[in-house]
């Protein structure tokens, strides 16, 4: 343990706020040389805020900055680099349709002096570096040809072998293969062996125990716990995490839930060995009439694959889908919406239209059952008011631009364009994110009239509320695969981060 | 001139009147353009502001109004067709091909009923455009390079059919609705105000108008509606050809002669007809009678230089002047109306 060196970073007293909301409050954290410091905490805790503090994404803060105990202020991500942090974020940001070799050496290939490439010697030590990392392949390849694991190991060794002193690693995991994490985790331990401080950010509690030194917990925008990761457990951690007793008005589902007895009406949906390359595999389940189902799982678990796959957006490589004992193969949307199937995207922009009214929005998906031929605007607007009332949308002016809406009245225009329909099967992905908590009430309310109405509901989503305070029956999706039923039992947000 | 019922009072009062007019700079733009460089043609030349004239500038735009109908529908669609003048040239070359022609001109050609050399060519359009569709939906080849390769192809077969020679016959009824006029005011006149008014009612008032509106709006939205977006673009691609087939029949009758290359000017009109009219290049907003608007630009501007007299060859760069500036506009309302709905 390198314990009594100087911290390589130190920061202190951090307080960012964003429109008024504090994400960070007094936030002390220090970082030592030939460390790997894991980091935990909910969606939203504050881990990527801090991390874009240090990386020098965020430059707008209160609190002091040091590094090697000098006081600095990075004014862009730029200022961070040449001081030698280095991010990896959780999304892949390779050149595709670049080689191998070149994306190992992006934006620094070796020149000769006329200030042409050199390929053989950036070729050559692009495969001396991987091959110090266990990856084995043609410098010279295409690299979008490679499976998305080994993108991401190569995208992580580019960033590992850039001569930085930090490095911040964001989910690094949740693409890799077991052996790949494997790999990644053999080359940390032997870049903190060369003095490398290295801060791992994962959902994923045991590769965080497994792989740091130390832990720090996150909650709410505060550091609630640091401990050596030898010292703590998994439930210690999750403990920490979730924090005991009523911090917020809302409800928190620390104690256990009894899920009701799984129903025994007629099945809607049944996914059998669904699977997509590395996405999904084998997803097998049923949804039935009159059930919310959750799923529930870490971000990239393949949650949103599925909600795709569902919906006719996406081709399965195997496995088979089947409404109401009919198989299907959907060609595209439209035959997954005749079929009864709808899909409520996490991402509102993705499924309205911002520069079109409301109830333009709201009678798209029933347009072709009002009319032939000829639009009857009337009737749009009589559906769309009894919607606007139903769900309390709020103003109830429905020739008003969408755009003009909040967050969550956006959602519930979402909600009523697929209610005026109505679906057998309504997917829903992520549907209370980012909601204040009146209207993550109303959204629940609606969920709860959908299945009094007997239609089939699943929900995903990737934070444990949004499913515990919705579902009768929970799955939970871990890399692509089911991995635990909870049904008819006791179940609580530990028990599910557990799980997952 | 916007075809959304967007309810504009409740809107202005949401959002004051400033932001409101912003959000409707690409309709308010194309018509202060038009009425301007009316005012100055009007101002600087006599012979300009004469009801004479204005029945040559509608006569001049016709063709590119015939066209310009299809091509709305595509541009709305956040699509594009670059083979709308080829497509126009061929099919006004095929009417002539399948009529009987005079003796002295040299093509082997194949005399059929009016009627149905009618059709066929109508057919031959139809056709063209729906390989442009395959093109674009089934494999997903950009409409920008597949209508420029399909600008080859019907060029292709234009060359093929008349082999440099001219024909000058074309079925009588193509004849009439060419050249012919009906108590003063030429067919082709009330063919292209049909056109136009049946594209701006299609667009309107039908569900599939409003289809066209919503994949050219967010194609993404659409799709997670549940619209089948590929028939709708392979839609509006066919229609594209159609209204071009039928603008280059009439135009061939208008013109009086079918010969290679006739039509080359109108794929840059009709694009700027329908971009300086204001409709946006992102899809989703605007309409016929943005169209119609910018038809009357192009019309009065080409019209009008020609009363004042100026250098022909200044006349070009003038054009090619005002289009830029039609352009500039369109990605600038795009950017303010995007900032209104935040």
């Amino acid at each position: 343990m390198p314990a009594g060196h100087q911290p390589i970073l130190e920061l202190k007293g951090i307080t960012k706020s964003f429109g008024g909301v504090e994400a960070l409050r007094g936030v002390d954290f220090a970082l030592l040389p030939g460390e790997i410091h894991g980091l935990v905490g909910e969606n939203g805790a504050g881990k990527s805020t801090l991390m874009k503090i240090i990386a020098g994404v965020h430059t707008e803060f209160s609190g002091r900055f040091l590094v090697d105990g000098a006081e600095t202020h990075f004014r862009s991500a730029r200022d961070a680099h040449a001081a030698g942090i280095a991010m990896v974020h959780q999304e892949l940001s390779v050149a595709p349709d670049l080689t191998v070799a070149e994306n190992v050496f992006l934006g620094n290939q070796p020149v000769n002096r006329f200030g042409l490439v050199q390929w053989r010697r950036m070729a050559r030590e692009a495969g001396e570096q991987l091959a110090r990392f266990g990856i084995y392949v043609d410098p010279m390849s295409r690299l979008g040809d490679l499976p998305i694991g080994l993108q991401q190991l190569i995208e992580i060794a580019r960033v590992l072998f850039s001569g930085a002193r930090i490095v911040i690693l964001d989910e690094p995991t949740s693409a890799l293969s077991p052996p790949e994490v494997e790999r990644l985790f053999t080359t940390l331990r032997r870049l903190r062996e060369e003095g490398t401080a290295i801060v791992f950010i994962s959902h994923f509690i045991e590769d965080i125990l497994r792989v740091s030194d130390t832990v720090t917990v996150f909650r709410n925008g505060r550091k609630v716990a640091e401990t050596a990761s030898a010292a703590t457990s998994k439930g210690a951690l999750i403990e920490a995490m979730i924090g005991r007793g009523g911090e917020t008005l809302e409800h928190s589902y620390t104690d256990d839930l009894m899920l009701p007895r799984p129903s025994d009406s007629p099945v809607v949906l049944k996914v059998d060995q669904l699977s997509l390359a590395r996405s999904l595999q084998d997803v097998s389940f049923e949804a039935r009439a009159g059930e919310v189902l959750g799923i529930y799982g870490f971000m990239g678990c393949g949650q949103q694959e599925l909600s795709r796959i569902l919906f006719g957006k996406l081709k399965p490589d195997s496995g088979t889908l089947a409404v109401e004992g009919a198989p299907k193969t959907f060609a595209s949307t439209a035959a997954a919406r005749r079929a009864g199937v709808a899909l409520v995207p996490e991402s509102r922009r993705d499924m309205l239209f911002h520069q079109e009214p409301v109830y333009k929005n709201i009678s798209i998906s029933i347009l072709d059952r009002i009319s032939a031929l000829l639009l009857k605007p009337a009737q749009e607007r009589d559906i769309a008011r009894h919607q606007v009332e139903q769900l309390q949308i709020r103003p109830p002016v429905v020739g008003l631009d969408l755009g003009m809406l909040s967050g969550g009245n956006q959602q519930k225009v979402a909600l009523a364009k697929w209610l005026t329909y109505p679906p057998k099967l309504l997917v829903l992905c992520e549907p209370t994110r980012g909601m204040d908590v009146g209207a993550k009430n109303d959204v629940i309310n609606i969920v709860r009239d959908l299945r009094a109405k007997g239609l089939a509901v699943i929900v995903l989503s990737t934070e444990p509320e949004t499913v515990l305070s919705l579902a009768d029956r929970i799955l939970v999706l871990k890399r692509g695969a089911l991995v635990r039923e909870f049904r008819n039992e006791p179940v609580s947000k530990d028990r599910l981060l557990e799980a997952a | 001139m916007a075809s959304s019922d967007t309810v504009p009072a409740a809107a202005a009062r949401a959002r004051g009147l400033a932001p409101f007019l912003r959000s409707q700079m690409r309709n308010i733009a194309p018509f202060l353009t038009l009425i301007f460089l009316s005012g100055f043609f009007a101002f600087a030349s006599p012979s300009f502001a004469t009801l004479d004239n204005l029945g040559n500038i509608l006569t001049q735009v016709s063709v590119t109004g015939i066209i310009a109908v299809g091509l709305t529908f595509v541009i709305l669609c956040a699509e594009i067709d670059l083979s709308i003048a080829s497509i126009a040239n061929v099919t006004g070359i095929a009417v002539a091909y399948f009529t009987l022609q005079e003796s002295y001109v040299n093509i082997a050609n194949v005399p059929l009923p009016g009627a149905v050399a009618i059709i066929l060519s109508i057919l031959l359009c139809a056709l063209l455009g729906l390989v442009n569709a395959l093109g674009l939906t089934v494999i997903g080849i950009p409409s920008f390079i597949m209508t420029l390769a399909m600008m080859q192809i019907a060029a292709g077969i234009s060359a093929l059919l008349v082999r440099g020679q001219i024909a000058y016959k074309v079925p009588s009824l193509i004849t009439t609705l060419g050249s012919g006029s009906i108590g003063g005011i030429p067919w082709i006149v009330i063919v292209a105000a049909i056109m136009l008014l049946g594209g701006h009612l299609v667009l309107t008032y039908t569900r599939f108008g409003r289809y066209v509106y919503m994949v050219g709006g967010n194609r993404e939205a659409a799709e997670y509606s549940g619209l089948n977006v590929k028939l709708i673009l392979g839609a509006v691609m066919v229609i594209s050809a159609v209204c071009s087939g039928l603008g280059g029949m009439l135009g061939v009758a208008h013109f009086g002669s079918a010969q290679q290359n006739e039509f080359d000017t109108y794929l840059l009109d009709s694009i700027a007809a329908v971009v300086v009219g204001g409709t946006s290049l992102f899809g989703g907003r605007g309409g016929i009678g943005n169209t119609i608007v910018g038809l009357f630009v192009l019309g009065v501007l080409n019209n009008g230089l020609d009363h004042v007299n100026i250098d022909s060859f200044l006349k070009i760069l003038i054009r090619g002047l005002i289009l830029l500036a039609a352009l500039v506009i369109n990605v600038y309302a795009q950017r303010l109306r995007e900032k209104a709905a935040e």
